[in-house]
């Protein structure tokens, strides 16, 4: 039985493993094709403000220390089979490796993220939960009005907001950036890191919860109304207990793996929140990237957030199958009832 | 005095067709008695109102249900604050379909969260045993069990309550022949030893082996009240033109079908529900619905009989 599944979770990650490779394939074929029939000159983005000074020779010697001015075909290959030996290559506006760039502006991000994902998934789920055991009375509306509001508000205008409020007007945390500023690297302590990450991740979260509630809202009102829970009324239970035994493990499965597929909003939340409070993050990083034309980080970073986004994914689904026993457990054990004759 | 009666229950639904809001009256001034030590078999074409009846006995009819009418336990009226409080101590259901399980409880749990006296694990293994499922049954999920299974799960929770009345919607359909004895004999034992059984059911034939009396419902009423001795031969005894035509539609009797069916709830006719297909139907019938009244130690719905 054990050996069952075991054989079957891993074809299930085989499938999952091949599947992203072949579309990191596509996307590293397709962002690279875009970028290099774009208006971008990656000439210009390494040599910045001094281009007016740069002759033309000295630009061909660039060119050619890139490697730009060989076939696009020829540069692809280039650049693929060193990021098969795990070289992303160098950043041209930071000048330095863009694997150590991507990592170290991902640490930033995902301490946002995580604090962004977990707060928005409990608080989001509580909501959903509350508006579906209170259906149709106040607390409802408001929770569904918040939600539908909250669903076709930019996020960058609800950062700014909260920036305006929180660090403007009320000075309760600074404004923006990811540690004070004038401040010596090794004299910046935790309670600073966490001081500075407290907004942007209000504002991913207050975004965030969105989604959950009213997932959880729906997918609670359908559990109440379903038979086992009117037979689990017939039984006695009402209430939270009724609640806890019944509604609880029924709602709560497809809430996770719902939080788990969201990655990919959460990557594109972070972007524009981390643009607005200054934080030095991946979504910053990719913004600078791309206003400045740095072709390698650009393309370092999308490998990067496919990854991440398919890695949502495969958690999401991973989730389900370990946590719902119908996935987890195999098929009905037939057999007849022995009578006792 | 009987443990449950049911006077003159009515239900209804609301329905929105568009913006018009329409009322379905489903079930009409139905009558129904349950004695302490005895079983009583409902049966009746699909549609006519059995699970509803069962529903509204515990309190558990749809929000859009609205019910008028009195129903007692035990002499006292059973408010809907009562029936919050009696329903899985006093008043136990084994459901109609495999469907009220939580799929994602182990139904050993499920069995053990209606034991409301003793050991919990204890009682439920033992209702297990005797219902042929073996121990690793109880840490199964819903998923796992064949439809036989399930419907001895469903069982074994009415059974471990320990209430005094169990009201089962057809608890039998999809078990095995040895099974279906088992059970009807558990009901027999309990009914036997002081409790209530309405035992909602298709099967008439079994029902006859362990019942006491048996009521026929028809469009959402009762047209007659039985003991069980008065179903045999062509069915003279037999009260009702519609319980009479019923038993000899029975393979093993006639086997001669009524013709026609059952008037859907929003067209109900006036008059005697059953006039459209009685065969001894007369223009008085259809003026007013008859009046339940006693005739030879049961009761029945019809002017004509005798
Ligand atoms: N929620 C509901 N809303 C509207 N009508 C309903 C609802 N539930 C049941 N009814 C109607 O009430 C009538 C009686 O239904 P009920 O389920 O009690 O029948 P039954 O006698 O148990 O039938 P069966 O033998 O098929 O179980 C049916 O006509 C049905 O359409
Ligand atoms: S009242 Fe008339 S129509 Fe109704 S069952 Fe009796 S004889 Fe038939
Ligand atoms: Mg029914």
């Amino acid at each position: 039985m054990r050996k069952y599944i075991g054989g079957k979770l891993g074809l299930f990650l085989l499938l999952k493993g091949l599947r992203m490779a072949t579309l990191l394939f596509a996307i590293c074929l397709i962002s690279f094709l875009l970028i290099k029939n774009s208006p971008i000159d990656p000439i210009q983005a390494y040599i910045g403000a001094d281009m007016l000074k740069v002759g033309p020779e000295q630009r061909e010697k660039i060119a050619e220390y890139w490697g730009v001015d060989q076939p696009v075909m020829v540069q692809f290959l280039n650049w693929g089979s060193a990021l098969l030996t795990g070289d992303l290559g160098t950043s041209m506006i930071f000048r330095r490796p863009v694997i150590d760039i991507i990592g170290e502006r991902f640490l930033n991000s995902l301490a946002l993220m995580i604090s962004a994902w977990v707060l928005s998934g409990m608080i989001g789920f509580a909501m959903g939960v509350v508006a579906a055991m209170k259906k149709g009375t106040w607390i409802d509306r408001i929770i569904k009005w918040y939600c539908f509001t909250l669903a076709s508000t930019p996020t960058f205008w609800m950062g700014l907001l909260i920036l305006i409020v929180f660090a403007v007007w009320l000075k309760w945390f600074p404004f923006g950036m990811g540690v004070p500023a004038g401040v010596l690297a090794e004299n910046v302590t935790m309670v600073d890191r966490i001081n500075h990450l407290i907004l942007p991740a209000i504002t991913l979260s207050i975004v965030g919860v969105a989604n959950v509630a009213l997932h959880t809202r729906q997918k609670l009102i359908d559990v109440l109304a379903s038979d086992y829970v009117l037979f689990a009324r017939a039984r006695g239970e009402q209430g939270f207990v009724l609640f806890w035994r019944h509604g609880l493990r029924n709602v709560a499965l497809p809430a996770i793996t719902l939080q788990f597929a969201a990655f990919s909003e959460l990557f594109g939340g972070a972007v524009l929140t981390e643009q607005v409070f200054s934080y030095p993050g991946l979504g910053q990083a990719t913004v600078e990237a791309g206003l400045r034309g740095d072709v390698p980080l650009l393309l370092g970073l999308v490998i990067f957030s496919t990854i991440f986004v398919f890695v949502g994914n495969l958690l999401a689904d991973l989730s389900y199958r370990l946590l719902d026993p119908r996935m987890r457990e195999g098929r009905r054990y037939d057999f007849k009832p022995q009578i006792k004759k | 005095m009987p443990i449950l009666e049911v006077e003159n229950l009515s239900v209804s639904f609301k329905q929105y067709t568009g913006l018009k809001q329409k009322t379905h009256k489903v079930i009409s001034s139905l009558n129904v008695t349950l004695e302490a030590g005895e079983i009583l078999a409902v049966v009746g074409a699909s549609g006519s109102g059995k699970s509803l009846l069962a529903h509204a006995i515990l309190g558990i009819l749809p929000r859009n249900a609205s019910i008028c009418g009195v129903i007692k336990y035990a002499g006292e009226e059973l408010t809907p604050d009562r029936q919050t409080v009696l329903r899985g101590k006093e008043i136990a259901l084994v459901p109609q379909s495999v469907n009220f399980l939580d799929p994602l409880m182990r139904v050993g749990s499920q069995v053990r969260t209606s034991v409301k006296n003793g050991d919990a694990v204890s009682v439920q293994r033992e209702v297990f045993e005797r219902y042929h499922l073996r121990q690793e049954v109880e840490k199964m999920y819903p998923f796992q069990l064949s439809g036989g299974m399930a419907r001895r799960t469903l069982l074994s929770t009415a059974m471990v309550s320990g209430a005094k009345v169990i009201i089962a919607d057809e608890p039998t359909p999809g078990l095995d022949p040895d099974v279906i004895k088992e059970a009807l004999n558990n009901f027999r034992e309990v009914a036997d030893n002081g409790c209530a059984v309405m035992l909602i059911t298709h099967d008439i034939e079994s029902a006859l082996n362990i019942a006491d009396k048996i009521a026929v419902f028809y469009a959402g009423t009762t047209v007659e009240v039985a003991p069980v001795e008065n179903f045999k031969g062509h069915g003279e005894e037999i009260r009702h033109p519609y319980s009479k035509a019923l038993w000899r539609a029975l393979p093993q009797n006639d086997f001669i079908p009524i013709p026609g069916s059952q008037p859907h709830p929003s067209s109900l006719p006036a008059g005697c529900l059953f006039a459209p297909r009685c065969v001894m139907a007369t223009p008085e019938c259809r003026q007013v619905q008859p009046e339940m009244r006693k005739l030879r130690g049961g009761m029945v719905r019809c002017i004509h009989a005798t």
